[in-house]
This record gives structure tokens, C-alpha cells and sequence, in this order.
């Protein structure tokens, strides 16, 4: 391991290093800006890179250092956005052409409680159009390459984030979590993803995919750096009339006494359906998974089987409620108040405007799933597949209740299958949604659950989810934390050496 | 037999406001009939006496307090357009035929 670098470093060590004066913010910036120009040229993470932005916080954090002022935990420590959160004065566009070239006037919530944390923000990271996708290869500009082998995807929505972080330009990154997007990417790339409690965090100036599942969280190479910034953005935001005006669990802590490697007493919930015919993993993903829960049972957890009937409906489930709520929330890309106009010649109606512009600045999975939600919310099928989706939905948040009844926490494989080449399942959309089929039911309840990397199948990073119950977020941040005393390296500290491009 | 047709799926794109490809339509019609079989299985699942769920975690009547507060500056905003006149977002003719 060549942790002399300053790129090898854990998010909580740098923040550690600049308070105690042993490297400066500046200095620490300016290596994952190096590294960036290094190798993003290979791994084309990021849409969008700040250098002068990131640099000038960072010396204010310095200059505040300097001034002997008291500065939050994470304080000087780089940070990398996907783009599909709004950044005042930065190009935001959801990686879609419909959004090309717009510049937000204002900063969604979790940017600012980033600002308020002195945190410099190194640029935009790439995904799928308007997070829908498990691969980014529905960018609009580009697919992000997987770290650990170029010709593989980096996951999806999110690559941009996990690719950032597992190549080591960022230390930590911000995804969001609508149906695996910050997990799946996380178990393909060998780090470390979080999705929060829905509602624990604000959506304001999230641009809107599915506004009931849409949840934004970290992306980090260890269960302690991401709990870290899972507190800063977290909290009430009355600017978010779903945001939950309660306490934010305790989730740095709990990463803290996981760090003790103690897991007596805790049970953890191992889901019946998920180990069943179609549902499920290939088997490296398998075998290493289930080295992962030896592990745990040697910390002293406490394993059973559970049964989720329900969660064998999830997948149809997402597709009818997340494209219904994405075909009205992408009403408003209409050409009017941002980004792209199209066919606006004088001869075209105002309409026709709207269909040409949308036409030309929505990729095919976007068009797909507005013709799919439009359809589920169409006369004489709304009842038949939106509200029938809504019960089924009851009955998934259900299972989850009752399982947690019985255990503290869930664990599975976050995806069935690997990180996969290019263009293997682009073609038919159905086999892409499968890499989603463990983390979608968490999204349909509104609990938490994290990615940790747990091992490798034929070279390729895999991952252990663990679910919690809603506002139990801590539970799976101590059984994750716990899991990493079992491993002598971060699994992100093993991938092979980028070639730089 | 299929769920979906070709002209059913471009009667959803109008409805929509997109202007689809003859291509996008063949393309799309096969892949929405695969995605659409799949959630026939939801009408297997007994639901009766159940309630829906709209959102992952209830709440109900969030209110706040009725104060003014100050909007974006309307230049900001309207600098994200693609075409604006006036102080305002110009828009194409609204109206097939002139007034």
C-alpha cells in the first residue's frame, strides 16, 4: 500500500493532517486536481472540473486555519458533485443535452452545507441522463470507465461519483440514490456508497428524477469518511416539505464502534428471495458474499433467514412509480426556461418547438421512460399499473417492518452481476434494470442502507448492502465498519494503476 | 401478442411532446412490450384491504410560516434561458395561425 501519498489517504486522516497543520487544504487540493488531469483523461469521471474554485476555498480554509478558527470535521477536504445536484456559477446539466450549457443561480442545500463545511468542491461528475441508468452509458456525454478495467462500466447512475473516488481523484463524492445509483456503482467500483433515510436529507436543488425515492448521499472509500459527510449534508431543510424534522443518527459514531470489530448481539436478516432462481447472483458475486458473511459471523453477528415475499415484486414495481413521477417531472424541460431550444425558426409553433426540442435533448432511456410513465399514468391503465404499483409498494415497505422486527439489519449482495463490458446491456434496457434488483426494494421502503466493498470475482469489485430500518441509519454503518476491521487494506487501496490518457 | 403497439407508442410520445424517429419507435415498441410483460405480474399480488403508498415516509399538512421572502434576481434567471426579450423568456408563437 502506498499510503504516502496524499491521494491514499482517507478522507478523516486529510481532514486530521490540515487541522494539525501537517499539510495544508491548498496542497491536498491541488493533488487530486493533479491527479484528475492525470488519468481523468482515461477515466472521464467528471464533466466539469473547478480548479479555481476548489483552490480558492481551500486557502480560505487555510487562511481561516492560520486565524486559529475552530472549523468543522471534514474542513479542507475535496469533494466532487454529481451533476445532477445544482451548483451556483457551475454548468449543472444532469449529464443531458436538454440542460447543455446552463449555469444554476442558485446552490441546492446539500452544496451549501458542503460550503458551510469548508469543503472545496473539485467539479461535476458524470452519469447516466437525469440518473437513469446502471452504467453511465446513457450520458449524453460519454460513458465513465471503470478504474478497475477500462473496457467495464463504472455502475450507474452515479459512475461519475464512484469511478472519481475509486481512481482516487476525490476522496469523497456526492450521488443520489433513486434506485441503487449510489450502491450499485459502489459494489462495481470497489467503494463505498450510502443512501440515507428518504427525507433525513434535503432534495432541495436536486434535479428531480422520482421525487418520492430521489435520495442524496455520500461516496467514499470507507464506512467512517462517508458516515463523516453523511453528517454534513444531512438534517431538516424546511425548504424540503419531505424532509424529516427530526435528529440526524449518530452515523460517525456508529462507523466509530464498528471500528471495534464487536459485532455480539447484533442480528442480521439474510432475505430468502434474494437467493432464489432468477433473483439470483452470479456465482463469484455469490462466493464472495458469502465469504463476507463468515466474516460478520466471526465479529459475533447473528445470522437468519428471513422472508420478504413482496420483494420479488420490486423491480416492476420501480419501473411503473419512478418513470411516472420522471414523466412528469421532466415536463418542464420545455425549452423555454433553460438550456436547449430546438426548431425555433419562425415557421414552428410553440409546440412543435417543445416536441423538437425534447426530441433532440433527451437520450433514448429518458424518452423511454417518459413514454412508459406516460403510459401508466394514462387514462384506463392508471389504476391497472400506477396504483396498483403504490399497493404492491405497501407491501414491500411491510416486509421490510416485519423483517426488522426479527433482526437489526438486513445484508445482501448489492448487484447480482459485476461491473459488465460496454454495451452489453444497452440493448435491452430490461437486462440493465436487473443490476438494480437488490437495492430497489430499500428505495421503495424510504430506509437506509449502504454498499462495502467485500472482495473480488474474476478481478471485479463486489459488494455487501446492508438495509436498516428508516432513521436506523447508524445499525448499517457499525455492521459495515465492523466488516473493514476484517480486511488488512481497503479493497479501493488494491485496484491496478490507471494508465494515463 | 404484444401490450404495447407502434402506434400506441407514438400516440404516448405525442401525449408527452416528444417527436420521435421512425427508428426510436420500432426500437421502442419491442423494448416497452418487454419492460410492460414484467409488470403484468403485478395484477398476481392479492392487495385487497391495502393502502397505497405515495411517498416513503408519511407526512402530512407541512406548512410554514406565510413571510416573503426574497426570490433569485430575475437577471440570474433569466440568463439560464435560451432566448429572452424584455425581461422576460421569449417564447415562439403560441398560435398556429396569426392573430
Amino acid at each position: 500500500m502506498s499510503a504516502d501519498r496524499t491521494i491514499d489517504q482517507t478522507a478523516a486522516h486529510i481532514a486530521e493532517a490540515i487541522r494539525e497543520g501537517r499539510t495544508t487544504a491548498v496542497s491536498v487540493t491541488r493533488a487530486f486536481l493533479d491527479r484528475i488531469d492525470a488519468v481523468d483523461g482515461t477515466i472521464r469521471a467528471f464533466l466539469h472540473v473547478d480548479h479555481e474554485g476548489a483552490l480558492a476555498t481551500a486557502r480560505e480554509v487555510d487562511e481561516a486555519i492560520a486565524r486559529g478558527e475552530e472549523l468543522g470535521p471534514l474542513a479542507g477536504v475535496p469533494i466532487a458533485v454529481k451533476d445532477v445536484v445544482v451548483t451556483k456559477g457551475l454548468p449543472t446539466t444532469a449529464a443531458s443535452k436538454i440542460l447543455e450549457g446552463w449555469i444554476p443561480p442558485y446552490d441546492a442545500t446539500i452544496v451549501e452545507r458542503i460550503k458551510a463545511a469548508r469543503m472545496p468542491i473539485l467539479g461535476k461528475t458524470n452519469m447516466d441522463e437525469f440518473a437513469m441508468g446502471s452504467s453511465t452509458e446513457y450520458s449524453a456525454f460519454g460513458a465513465t470507465r471503470n478504474p478497475w478495467d477500462t473496457g467495464r462500466i463504472p455502475g450507474g447512475s452515479g459512475g461519475g461519483s464512484a469511478a472519481a473516488v475509486a481512481a482516487k481523484m476525490a476522496p469523497l463524492a456526492i450521488g443520489t440514490d433513486t434506485g441503487g445509483s449510489i450502491r450499485q456503482p459502489g459494489a462495481v467500483t470497489g467503494t463505498f456508497g450510502g443512501k440515507p433515510t428518504y427525507g433525513s436529507n434535503s432534495r432541495y436543488g436536486l434535479i428531480a428524477f422520482s421525487s418520492s425515492l430521489d435520495t442524496p448521499g455520500p461516496v467514499a472509500r470507507n464506512a467512517l469518511d462517508a458516515a463523516m459527510l453523511h453528517e454534513v449534508i444531512s438534517g431538516h431543510d424546511p425548504r424540503d416539505s419531505t424532509s424529516i424534522d427530526a435528529p440526524v443518527p449518530q452515523v460517525a459514531a456508529a462507523a466509530r464502534t464498528g471500528g471495534s470489530g464487536d459485532l455480539a448481539g447484533v442480528k442480521l436478516g439474510v432475505v430468502k428471495e434474494f437467493a432464489e432462481g432468477a433473483e439470483a447472483a452470479e456465482p463469484g458475486v455469490v462466493a464472495a458474499y458469502e465469504a463476507a458473511v463468515e466474516q460478520l459471523v466471526k465479529l459475533g453477528a447473528e445470522i437468519t433467514e428471513v422472508s420478504c415475499p413482496s420483494f420479488t415484486y420490486a423491480l416492476p414495481t420501480y419501473y411503473l412509480i419512478a418513470p411516472s413521477e420522471a414523466s412528469s417531472n421532466l415536463a418542464r424541460y420545455d425549452g423555454v426556461r433553460y438550456g436547449l431550444r430546438a426548431g425555433d425558426d419562425g415557421r414552428h409553433s410553440l409546440e412543435e418547438v417543445m416536441s423538437l426540442t425534447r426530441e433532440a435533448g433527451f437520450g433514448p432511456e429518458v424518452k423511454r421512460r417518459i413514454i412508459l410513465g406516460t403510459y401508466a399514468l394514462s387514462a384506463g391503465y392508471v389504476d391497472a399499473f400506477y396504483g396498483k404499483a403504490q399497493l404492491v409498494r405497501t407491501l414491500i415497505k411491510q416486509d421490510f417492518e416485519k423483517a426488522f422486527e426479527q433482526v437489526d439489519a438486513l445484508i445482501s449482495p448489492t448487484t447480482p452481476f459485476t461491473a459488465f463490458a460496454f454495451g452489453e446491456r444497452t440493448g435491452d434496457p430490461y437486462q440493465m434494470y436487473l443490476a438494480d434488483l437488490y437495492t430497489i426494494p430499500t428505495n421503495l421502503y424510504g430506509g437506509p442502507a449502504v454498499s462495502v466493498p467485500v472482495g473480488l470475482s474474476e478481478g471485479m469489485p463486489v459488494g455487501l448492502q446492508v438495509m436498516g430500518p428508516v432513521m436506523g441509519d447508524d445499525i448499517t454503518y457499525r455492521v459495515a465498519a465492523a466488516y473493514e476491521t476484517t480486511q488488512d487494506t481497503l479493497l479501493a487501496d488494491t485496484a491496478p494503476e490507471i494508465e494515463k490518457g | 401478442m404484444s401490450t404495447i403497439s407502434r402506434e400506441e407508442v407514438a400516440h404516448l410520445a405525442r401525449l408527452a411532446r416528444l417527436e420521435v424517429t421512425d427508428d426510436e419507435l420500432d426500437a421502442f415498441a419491442g423494448q416497452l412490450d418487454v419492460i410492460l410483460e414484467s409488470m403484468k405480474t403485478l395484477a398476481e399480488v392479492n392487495t385487497d384491504g391495502v393502502q397505497p403508498t405515495s411517498h416513503a415516509v408519511p407526512l402530512v399538512n407541512v406548512f410554514r410560516e406565510d413571510r416573503p421572502q426574497p426570490s433569485l434576481p430575475r437577471d440570474a434567471v433569466l440568463a439560464g434561458g435560451p432566448d429572452t426579450a424584455e425581461d422576460r423568456f421569449r417564447v415562439p408563437r403560441i398560435l398556429d395561425e396569426e392573430a
